[in-house]
């Protein structure tokens, strides 16, 4: 194969990808948008295959299949609850992989052209050194983001001494190494700047608290993208830079936006430690004792049924509860009795962008009646009941009033405008964030006390 | 007088080459991050789930190199990170692409 054609394979391929991202512009089309991803998935490797300097293909048809079994078999077993570990995991994957792929190139760099073993070209190393340092922090940045997310480790964060200088030190020293190697090319320093990333990575993700994983799980997605674009530019390859690209710029978008939903910045996030600020929320000591209104399944069955519009508002809560589908089980029945049934979603509902949206598809609940905050905020004025169901920061009129609390300035869905807020809770323990929510002591706030499940089998086995 | 650097930058204009291979890799890397800009904020937020997925799958494109490391290299060492690489990548790109397919599956518009 000529170099030309397969430059303009690798051309197509990278349209494939384009067009991937592009489909998943609407649910209708998303499907088709995979297809054109798997297709330019083939064509890439397709094309590398029928390379003329391409040797040997026996270990690469076992990695394949050793590989493709494995990600097959994971990826059908996984439970939607459990994706954001799943994708962190797979984020640490791509990182490994970038390391192992620059490192084969400065042991082999004759296989791909940039020179000969001891004397690669000067670009190409730093292009080098810079794609294995990104790598490096995406692998160990999203195991720890794993551990965390899986509950392997606490997901509160740690305040460690020093962090900070210690980062700063770690990126210098990176920066420092990389000039170093890119004039006298020593495997030393290559892998001095390797343990150097991977110690940063870690470093970088430990402090950050289980609030925080939306944003960082996006970060992370982003750095596995920039990875791909830095070993794209050391073996001069168009595909993966521009795959590298739009990946990197997607992940960066998502990280815009979950940092958005919580009013915080990026800067925030990572020197933050969100959520560990001493005497606010903690075990409810310093909490004011007022009257709260409880009610019974009975109660909010009775309201529900009277009802002309009804909005959800679920949280993680109801996830980790599997409440969806006595959910959906519930809405079904409304819906037949002509209540008006809406879903609102807040951009950190769940513990990634868009999760909560995959919950409720899984629960069968059409994409229809599902609305993000900004499109629906507007209309809970006019909404007879708001059902707020393991969701309790997302809806903390404090955001708007309170200058003081932590979470101020976060946008905020206005249930309290809504004729009744049905509030399903476990306890009257605080959120993520720690904070006491004053919607629980609101006139037209009903509490449902128990687990989310059964709160909501209750009221659907009294509708009878 | 013309500085050294400028001299350099000049030498393949001057022998017809135009610009430097690292300079066409730039051009198509930033050119490649507007049309990832515009394309990824044109996504329904309700999709974000799958796009990140799929992404993650995408960027496993680096199996290109890992082929090329271990199929066209005969340094031990090279071949060895190279299988570890495909390896790790078909991971990805087989449980990336499986796992968006499940999550798509799942969206369905009311039935009417």
């Amino acid at each position: 194969m000529s170099p030309d054609l397969s430059a303009l394979l690798y051309l197509t391929s990278a349209v494939c990808f384009i067009l991937a991202l592009r489909g998943l512009s609407h649910p209708e089309t998303a499907q088709k948008g995979n297809v054109f991803a798997i297709t330019g998935m083939v064509l890439a490797v397709g094309t590398t295959l029928a390379q003329p300097r391409m040797l040997a293909f026996g270990p690469i048809a076992v990695g394949i299949l050793i590989g493709g079994a494995i990600g097959i078999a994971i990826a059908l077993r996984i439970q939607m609850t459990a994706l954001p570990q799943l994708v962190a995991a797979f984020h640490s994957l791509v990182g490994l992989a970038a390391v192992c792929v620059a490192t084969a190139a400065f042991f082999s760099p004759e296989s791909f052209g940039i020179g000969t073993s001891g004397h690669i070209l000067t670009g190409s190393l730093i292009e080098m050194g810079l794609g294995s340092a990104i790598g490096a922090i995406t692998f160990t940045g999203s195991v720890v983001a794993f551990a965390k997310l899986q509950g392997l480790v606490s997901g509160t964060p740690l305040n460690l001494p020093l962090q900070h200088p210690l980062n700063a030190l770690l990126a210098l020293g990176i920066v420092a190494l990389l000039p170093i190697f890119a004039a006298a090319g020593q495997a030393s320093v290559f892998f001095a700047i390797v343990a150097l990333a991977l110690a940063l990575g870690f470093l970088l993700i430990v402090p950050i608290g289980g609030a925080d994983m939306p944003v960082v799980i996006s970060m992370l997605n982003s750095y596995s993208g920039w990875a791909a674009s830095g070993i794209g530019f050391t073996l001069h390859n168009a595909l993966l830079i521009i795959t590298g690209a739009l990946v990197g710029s997607s992940g960066a978008i998502l990280s815009y936006v979950m940092c958005k939903g919580m009013n915080r910045s990026i800067f925030n996030v990572i020197f933050g430690g969100f959520g560990s600020a001493p005497g606010i929320g903690g075990s409810g000591t310093k909490r004011e004792q007022r009257p709260v209104k409880q009610g019974s399944a009975e109660d909010a069955a009775f309201i529900l049924k009277n009802a002309q519009s009804v909005v959800v508002v679920p949280g993680y809560g109801m996830a980790v509860a599997q409440a969806q589908h006595a959910l959906r089980e519930m809405a079904d029945v409304l819906k037949h009795q002509g209540v008006q049934i809406r879903y609102a979603i807040h951009p950190v509902a769940g513990r990634m962008p868009g999760h909560m949206n995959v919950l409720l598809a899984e629960a069968n609940i059409p994409y229809d009646e599902v609305f993000e905050l900004d499109e629906i905020n507007r209309d809970f004025a006019q909404t007879d009941v708001a059902f707020v169901i393991g969701a309790n920061d997302v809806t903390n009129p404090a955001a708007k009033t309170d200058p003081a609390s932590p979470i101020f300035g976060m946008p905020v869905l206005d249930v309290e405008r809504a004729r009744t807020v049905l509030f399903i809770k476990r306890s009257m323990a605080t959120g993520y964030a720690g904070v006491d929510n004053e919607l629980f002591y609101r006139d037209n706030t009903l509490m449902l006390f128990g687990d989310a499940k059964k709160v909501v089998e209750g009221i659907v086995k009294t509708f009878g | 007088m013309i500085p050294p650097l400028a001299l350099a930058l000049l030498a393949p204009v001057a022998a017809g080459l135009g610009p430097s291979p690292v300079t066409w890799e730039l051009t198509v890397f930033v050119l490649a991050i507007f049309i990832g800009y515009y394309v990824v904020w044109q996504v329904t937020p309700a999709l974000h789930s799958p796009l990140m997925a799929v992404t993650n799958a995408i960027s496993s494109v680096i199996i290109v190199g890992a082929l090329l490391a271990a199929g066209a290299s005969h340094a031990a060492a090279s071949q060895g990170f190279g299988f570890a690489a495909v390896t790790l990548a078909a991971i990805n790109i087989f449980g990336g692409f499986a796992v968006t397919w499940r999550m798509l599956g799942k969206f369905r518009k009311r039935k009417t």
